[in-house]
């Protein structure tokens, strides 16, 4: 994956596929640390301690149209590329947690890409599952909970065309300046 | 204060989209994108991207959702289509360009675009 907002992507559908009514995004970039941090949790139903041995494995997956899957293994790569790693902690019945670490500053690290496509292809094609976004970059942090979103709107759907045309000026605006645009 | 701000046009939204109708085909259209490592991987955000944009344009309220690997995985981005009480059609290795066509042709007017389908189901 060329972006890591793509291999977010990735694990967010994990996470529907786990059945999750919430799922949380984490993203920390701390440059004095030398971190790039990512995390997504969500309540899904979670993994057996021995699926969760197994599910860096490529050979591992949960699909039955074939028998091979990739997403956690690909993110694991491009960790370990960049000197970090990934952890997973998760409970049957309660969610899974995934945590992948990178080296800020390493060279094989991928940008972050477009994050707010990714959110707003998460937000339309599933307006009934809560969505909190946290991305702290050094000092400054943008947070977004689509139950806020909700609260605001009553009866509109959160995915209706002009909620979504908001949420991507909104989105522009608060990640422009959380990279210290003006 | 810009949240504050924005929440304010949220608000100010509401009211507005509260009087429209947005029913339209007797129902709603529903599109359906493959986000499957595969479909992702192939490029799916920005068919998504480009499907929304175009729903935008025309002012059409669609019911997008998402669905993981379903086993045609070099066949990817794969879009479903399902208008009410028509054929359900997948179509295969659709582009961004293909989208805007899909939406304008398939969903606007229900002409099925034959040289990018690769499946049809009866719903």
């Amino acid at each position: 994956m060329e972006e890591l907002s793509l291999h977010i992507l990735d694990l967010v559908q994990n996470s529907l596929g786990a059945g999750a009514g919430c799922i949380e995004i984490v993203i920390e970039e701390n440059t004095d640390r030398d971190l790039f941090l990512v995390e997504i949790h969500d309540d899904g139903k979670g993994m057996s301690r021995e699926f969760v041995e197994r599910v860096l494995n490529p050979f591992t997956t949960t699909r039955t149209t074939r028998r091979v899957g990739l997403g956690l293994s690909l993110l694991e790569m491009a960790t370990r590329q960049c000197n970090g790693g990934i952890e997973i902690d998760s409970e049957l019945g309660r969610g899974t947690k995934v945590r992948a670490v990178f080296q800020h500053s390493h060279w094989d690290r991928a940008p972050l890409g477009n994050i707010k496509a990714t959110l707003i292809t998460i937000i339309s094609a599933n307006p009934l599952v809560r969505l909190v976004y946290r991305h702290r970059v050094n000092n400054r942090s943008f947070s977004l909970d689509t139950e806020e979103v909700i609260t605001v709107l009553g009866d509109i759907p959160l995915n209706h065309m002009a909620v979504l045309d908001w949420l991507e000026n909104y989105l522009s605006q608060e990640l422009n300046e959380l990279y210290g645009g003006g | 204060m810009a949240t504050l701000k924005s929440l304010d046009d949220l608000r100010k939204l509401r009211e507005q989209v509260q009087g429209e109708i947005t029913e339209r085909f007797g129902g709603e259209v529903k599109i359906i994108v493959g986000m499957g490592t595969c479909g992702i991987a192939a490029g799916a955000r920005d068919v998504m991207t480009a499907i929304l944009q175009e729903l935008r344009t025309r002012n059409i309220q669609a019911a997008i959702t998402q669905t993981g690997c379903v086993g045609m995985c070099e066949r990817e981005p794969l879009i479903d289509i399902v208008r009410p009480g028509e054929e359900r059609i997948t179509y295969g290795r659709v582009t961004p360009v293909d989208a805007k066509r899909l939406v304008a042709e398939h969903v606007v007017h229900g002409r099925v675009v034959e040289d990018l389908v690769v499946a049809r189901f009866e719903e």
